[in-house]
């Protein structure tokens, strides 16, 4: 009695396990495929509005009152120098943070206090950035002048916890024995962390780098506020000049009075998929070309 | 020393693509107007400034959109050289301007109608007094129910819609109608995108809202314009009755301010001057209404 009771219940949570399993692995399939068929519905329906406005034309000339005018080239052009100038103040200031935090600074409770609040300030609103930069580069540091500059440091403090954390991620992940070997050879600290962990760590640094990049292209509510124009009929000549980007364009252009420059919208949304994709494409590339096996 | 070259190139490629980027983009100071302000009076200084430029091509113009009051705050700051108003200046904005030295000059530009809107589907209200319009949006107003706005109208659900109270036509609205200027019920959608408004009117049965003339002209097929009664009969806004004064009490004028230290340059009494010898005919082409010829002629001797 005992025996057969206990046999027939493990035959029946036999069962019940394989039946468990499909159940998750079909609710894991239904979650990537939700995910997956939202992405191409936006994808097919932008498209669709978007494909008759997108020529040649169309990235060469500038924003129109007449739709079928209208081009992107001011915008694009701003949304270039933003990653331009974010990418020039972000990538030493954010790589050298990570180095101090991972190769010289101690465990100290400070130190990590500093750590938790990279870690804190990566999940903070952009409209609050949008502000901060408003109030400390534009009022304070260019006395009201809205310019690309302005833009592209805003832009910087929003993306720098990202490549720090991105960065000593990277760091961490150079296996000890390389330092202890250089050491071994009689390399000092900054010859250990120039010669050896660096370069071991640059695809990964790189790579967060360029996503980071692609965030800030594709940020719209900081830059709503630093810059506020929405007409730009230029592409900015001077760190000093004004510029729009290519987010708030497709967001005026939204809200236009003509209906029909939902369509010119659609397609500065597929410029601007393009433009993330590759960005995304090339961290994947760099990844993939330079990530050298540790026993190599 | 190979590990290092091999993997810092992309780096170094990358750092001196930018510097080169941005030496290359560097120099030749740009003439510049700037201009912000309503986003009714936006559509006119779009196409003012773009036919300009076909004209001359040295001058840029980048235009804002932050509102009448947001454009105001800029504006007596000396942050732009023209501010677009849908409203005139408020003696609060004057004094601060004056705060700050700035010196300024008005210049009216277009007639906009403020429509009032309801939902394709509406039949019965075709018509509606001033009275029963304030009924409706004045402050404390408890009516949510077209029965409640005339004996005999259905009993649908009454919703509202209307821009935010940063925008000039919300001053105006409520000056007009209301009777003091930013006085209104608060429980409404109200939005500073009028397209949202647009949407919001033309996705919703029991729906009314109000913007300004140009969004009612690019969607006239989702949206059933109302004619309102001052006292002399049901007047609907067009091109006519918008020009000649007839729709009252929600024709308006719409202006914009000009810094009088701008003036200076010769770049920006050309666009002066060529805003008031076009905006008539250009205004059209976008959905407004233009003044009476001889009214932009006298203003040019405002340019100092």
């Amino acid at each position: 009695m005992n025996d057969s009771s206990s046999t027939k219940m493990k035959g029946s949570s036999h069962s019940m396990r394989i039946w468990r399993d499909r159940v998750f692995v079909a609710g894991f399939v239904m979650a990537v495929l939700i995910g997956v068929a939202g992405l191409f519905a936006l994808m097919f329906d932008v498209l669709l509005d978007g494909l008759p406005f997108l020529d040649f034309d169309f990235l060469t000339s500038y924003s129109s009152w007449e739709p079928h005018k209208a081009g992107i080239l001011g915008p694009l052009g701003g949304t270039l120098w933003i990653v331009a100038l974010t990418a020039l103040f972000t990538i030493p200031i954010g790589v050298g943070t990570a180095i101090y935090l991972e190769e010289f600074a101690s465990k100290s409770r400070l130190n990590r206090l500093i750590e938790l609040n990279i870690a804190n300030l990566a999940g903070v609103p952009s409209v609050i950035y949008g502000l901060l930069g408003l109030a400390m580069f534009v009022q304070f540091l260019f006395n009201g002048s809205r310019n690309v500059t302005a833009g592209a440091l805003t832009m910087t403090l929003l993306v720098l916890p990202i490549v720090v954390i991105a960065s000593q991620e990277a760091i961490r992940a150079v296996p000890s024995s390389y330092r202890d070997a250089a050491y071994a050879m009689g390399a000092n600290r900054w010859q250990v962390v120039k010669s050896v962990v660096l370069p071991q760590a640059m695809p990964g640094m790189m790579s967060g780098i360029i996503l980071a990049l692609s965030r800030a292209i594709g940020e719209s509510a900081p830059i709503l506020i630093i810059s506020s124009l929405v007409v730009v009929a230029f592409i900015p000549t001077s760190p000093d000049s004004a510029f729009t980007v290519l987010p708030l364009q497709i967001f005026t252009w939204i809200g236009h009075q003509n209906p029909d420059f939902r369509g010119i919208a659609a397609a500065a949304i597929v410029v601007l998929l393009v433009v993330l994709l590759s960005m995304n494409g090339v961290a994947i590339w760099i990844r993939s070309k330079y990530q050298t096996r540790p026993d190599q | 020393m190979t590990i290092w070259n091999r993997s810092n190139s992309p780096l170094f490629t990358i750092v001196l693509l930018l510097v080169l980027v941005v030496s290359a983009c560097s120099g030749g100071a740009s003439k510049e107007i700037t201009i912000d302000g309503s986003s009714t009076v936006f559509p006119i200084a779009e196409v003012v400034a773009e036919e300009f430029r076909k004209e001359n091509p040295g001058v840029q113009i980048p235009i804002g959109i932050s509102g009448t009051g947001g454009g105001f705050k800029r504006f007596v700051n000396g942050e732009t050289d023209i501010s677009g108003a849908s409203r005139a200046i408020k003696d609060s904005e004057r004094e601060e301007a004056a705060e700050n030295g700035i010196e300024f000059t008005e210049f009216s530009i277009a007639f906009d109608g403020l429509s009032v809107v309801m939902h394709p589907t509406n039949e019965f209200a075709k018509c509606l007094t001033v009275d029963e319009l304030k009924a409706i949006w004045e402050p404390g107003s408890e009516i949510n129910n077209w029965n409640q706005v005339r004996e005999g109208f259905p009993d649908k659900k009454l919703r509202l819609y209307g821009p935010d109270t940063d925008s000039g036509t919300f001053d105006y609205f409520t000056h007009a109608i209301n009777g003091e200027e930013d006085s209104s019920r608060s429980d409404y959608t109200a939005s500073s995108d009028d397209n949202v408004l647009v949407q919001g009117v033309s996705g919703d049965q029991g729906s009314m809202g109000y913007f300004g003339f140009a969004y009612y002209t690019f969607n006239k097929d989702s949206l059933n314009l109302l004619a309102v009664d001052d006292g002399s009969g049901c007047i609907s806004p067009t091109l006519e009755t918008i020009n000649d004064g007839t729709y009252k009490p929600l024709s308006r004028p719409m202006f914009i301010y000009v810094n009088n230290a701008s003036f200076e340059s010769q770049d920006m009494r050309d666009f002066i001057t060529y805003f008031l010898k076009n905006a008539g005919e250009l205004s059209e082409l976008v959905g407004y209404v233009g003044l009476p010829q001889e009214d932009y002629i006298s203003q040019l001797a405002l340019i100092k």
